[in-house]
């Protein structure tokens, strides 16, 4: 089949950076189309040209076999590329098919024309397989995989013929991970063209038909998903052989130090009983909205306890930010963008904020900050520069290096490898292993499966509020994490 | 390297406005604009709001607002006047007055961090509650204290080659409150509540304490602003600093900060106020009338911000 959408050569620069230095991509109807790399690959650049936002510097756009230029994003979707991405871009005070029909109301004279506005909305929303969603809901009180799937009802009920999905997955449950991939092949089914962005490897495996990889602005591979093995792509995006990911030394668990007793801060945490030990990795497993954040949150004092016990060392009371941080606990948030750093602020500012002098020394904090950096292999300009310039995996080591320069014995990590590339990943991986071989202990909540067996001792699994009883990585299985995460077992309740 | 370069230059760029504006004027009134005395009388005009400027300024960085300032000046002439009726001595007064602001600030912060009202809001209400206090207080009258003291000359003009001593204290607290924001644990911690909140509580900055705090402040410095508008006036005034909070809101703006927080500088902000004086001033020498001073300033502000705007839009991409 001839190809819908091809990419031929495109360049694109940003003064002196290179973002894209000749890319090729070529979509056909009726396939979806992965588009892998690390950060900073240029696959949101891409995608800026594709939108019309950025316009290329060199190479062509081919759609349905003639030249495409768009000159601003209206272009763009009146050609039917439509983007779905990550941060979703839904109203939420405006109703559901208000908001899928935003920005392509149909009028009647100078009033709304809210009979086809409803009639469109729910063609798109049966052709998604969900016409139980009701119309005149604020698109606010819907979840968020609902949410995500008014953006995708939204393309189609303004044509789409090129839908592209940026991370769609990155804050839905495995369930509705499952939901969206049986929406996404049913269009594909229907003939529409998906590119789909993501850094979950397995996602990519099992739903893309082609597979194209780029690597510093180039497109290094691009194949039949079936022809390439995950180990190849990963090659391929690193452009080196990725020998061992994870990092597990053998430790010896010391005393115990941080320990609760049925915690509960609902309504999201209803009961955690744990123990933690000093030179151990506790792995936290659960679907999203399980409580794992909720308990981190409630053993640094964010969230206020409402019954149980909770002793960190020898110490027990009320717990708050400040008292944490002074007793040697650090906590990292699994959202970097709103709550763990303050984008505008400097790097300098940024690590030093939990423990400062009265009186500042600013050449002391920019030495000590650059002294972070080079430990950390931070790449920037230098400790006054904005921490929002930098990519995900840099900002990451910023807000990890937080918790080191207070030297935390205790390290609440919320996932703590989301949106980073997997140079930073092996980075973080190799750190929590020294960490926890040198004693300290390390609480760590993910979602990506192979990431928790590969670096805890520990694992626990997280249902509805209650937290399951941990036992040692060797016992858990991916499957068996997933039966406990979605209650199928008898000692998950 | 280029970060750097960028970053003085929003510092400078303010700077360079006023440059510009006060040789326009010299080059059509070079006779009347540039004298010591103008000099004096522009300072002069700048300090009150230049004064309550500094304290907005801290309160705009840590992400907030506070529109009750003008009513607060008026508050705090009205007490000022009265106690030295009273027979307090000046130092004492002035001292109460800037004591009663304070409360004024620390009501507005405890209603802000408490309540988790919006700061525009309860500083709006303020505004109103206070200026009606300050009218009730004085029995509806300004109040002239028979007893003259050192107060009244705070703001006086005098031989050429000084400068009053209302301008003197507004650059000692400018020097403070810069090495507030910038030596001061403090001062750190109002960049991150502004800049944002939630990493703050995340890293134990006490969130709540440091809004109370800053809005203590503003209004303390406001406080200082209601003594020279005390020494100006040469006594309270219940009716006096209308409007004025937009003033101080307007130098703060026009120096460079942001009202989402997170940004400004106390030079900007002094920048800010003497543009405002010096294109007052200038269109009085150039015999404009009133109105068009008022668009002229209103053209400032909008054009101080979408510059700004525009340097960041470069910065993004």
């Amino acid at each position: 089949m001839s190809p819908l959408l091809e990419l031929r050569g495109i360049t694109k620069h940003f003064g002196a950076t290179i973002a894209l230095g000749g890319v090729n991509l070529s979509v056909t109807p009726g396939e979806v189309h992965a588009l892998v790399g690390e950060n900073g690959a240029g696959k949101s650049t891409l995608m800026k040209v594709l939108a019309g936002i950025h316009q290329p510097d060199a190479g062509t756009l081919i759609l349905n076999g003639q030249a495409f230029a768009p000159r601003g994003p209206s272009d763009a979707r009146g050609a039917g590329i439509m983007m779905v991405n990550q941060e979703l871009a839904i109203a939420p005070h405006l109703t559901v098919s208000g908001n899928i029909m935003l920005g392509a109301e149909p009028t009647r004279g100078p009033f709304l024309n809210q009979t086809e506005i409803n009639q469109r909305a729910t063609a798109a929303l049966t052709e998604l397989g969900r016409p139980d969603i009701a119309l005149d809901k604020p698109a606010g009180h819907l979840g968020i995989a609902e949410q995500q799937l008014l953006e995708i009802a939204r393309a189609l009920a303004v044509g789409c013929r090129v839908l592209v999905l940026d991370e769609p997955t990155s804050s839905l449950t495995a369930a509705d991970t499952a939901k969206l991939f049986t929406l996404i092949r049913r269009l594909r089914d229907q003939g529409t063209a998906i590119v789909y962005i993501s850094h979950f490897l397995e996602e990519v495996q099992a739903l893309s038909d082609r597979c194209t990889v780029l690597r510093d602005g180039v497109t290094v591979a691009s194949a039949p998903t079936a022809e390439l093995s995950t180990e190849a792509i990963v090659n391929h995006m690193v452009g080196r052989q990725v020998d061992e990911l994870y990092h597990r030394s053998s430790r010896t668990p010391g005393e115990i130090v941080l320990e609760s007793n049925e915690l509960s801060s609902p309504p999201n945490l209803l009961s955690a009983t744990l123990q933690l030990r000093r030179g151990e990795v506790l792995g936290l497993a659960g679907l999203i909205g399980a409580g794992r954040s909720d308990l981190l949150q409630t053993i640094f004092g964010l969230s206020p306890i409402k019954s149980g016990d909770l002793r960190v060392a020898s110490f027990s009371g009320k717990p708050s930010p400040l008292r944490a941080w002074h007793k040697g606990i650090g906590y990292l948030s699994e959202d970097r963008k709103t709550e763990g750093l303050a984008l505008d602020l400097s790097l300098e500012e940024n690590l030093t904020l939990p423990r400062l002098p009265s009186i500042l020394k600013p050449s002391t904090l920019a030495k000590e900050t650059g002294h972070w950096l080079e430990k950390l292999g931070v790449r920037a300009a230098g400790p006054t520069q904005a921490i929002g310039e930098l990519s995900g995996g840099n900002q990451q080591k910023i807000a990890f290096g937080r918790l080191l320069r207070n030297d935390a014995e205790i390290l609440l990590l919320d996932e703590p490898t989301r949106g980073i590339d997997i140079g930073a990943k092996q980075t973080l991986y190799r750190l929590i292993d020294e960490l926890a071989v040198q004693g300290k202990a390390v609480l760590l909540v993910s979602s990506y499966l192979p990431e928790l067996l590969g670096t805890c001792d520990r694992i626990a699994v997280m249902c509805r509020g209650t937290l399951g009883p941990a036992r040692p990585v060797a016992e858990w299985t991916e499957h068996s994490i997933m039966l406990a995460a979605t209650g199928a077992t008898e000692d998950a309740a | 390297m280029l970060a750097k370069i960028r970053n003085s230059l929003s510092q400078v760029g303010p700077l360079i406005g006023l440059i510009a504006i006060s040789a326009l004027f010299a080059s059509l009134r070079w006779e009347t604009f540039v004298s010591w005395d103008n000099f004096a009388i522009m300072l002069q005009q700048t300090s009150v709001i230049g004064i309550a400027a500094l304290g907005m300024t801290m309160v705009i960085i840590a992400g907030g607002i506070d529109l009750s300032v003008g009513s607060i000046i008026a508050v705090g002439t009205i007490v000022i006047a009265l106690l030295i009726q009273a027979g307090w001595p000046p130092l004492a007064a002035a001292i109460a007055g800037i004591g009663a602001c304070s409360f004024c600030g620390v009501l507005s912060g405890l209603l802000i961090t408490k309540l988790r009202l919006l700061p525009f809001v309860v500083t709006l209400g303020m505004m109103g509650a206070l200026r009606g206090a300050a009218k009730g207080l004085a029995g509806q009258q300004p109040i002239y204290p028979d007893e003259e003291t050192w107060l009244n000359s705070l703001m006086q003009l005098g031989e050429q080659g000084t400068l009053p001593s209302g301008v003197w204290l507004m650059l000692g607290f400018a020097v403070l409150v810069a090495a507030v924001l910038k030596f001061t644990k403090f001062g750190r911690h109002l960049f991150a509540v502004g800049s944002n909140e939630l990493t703050a509580r995340l890293c134990g900055v006490p969130v709540e304490r440091v809004k109370i705090c800053v809005y203590a402040l503003g209004a303390a410095f406001a406080g200082l602003g209601a003594v020279l508008q005390f020494g100006y006036l040469t006594g309270g005034d219940p009716t006096t600093a209308v409007g004025l909070e937009l003033n101080i809101i307007a130098a703060v703006v026009i120096g460079g900060a942001s009202l989402n927080g997170g940004q400004g500088t106390v030079t900007g902000t002094l920048v800010g106020a003497l543009i405002m004086s010096v294109v007052a001033n200038g269109c009085t020498k150039l015999g404009l009338p009133n109105w068009v001073q008022e668009i002229v300033t209103g053209v400032i502000i909008v054009a101080a911000v979408s510059l700004d705007a525009l340097r960041h839009r470069g910065s993004k991409t």
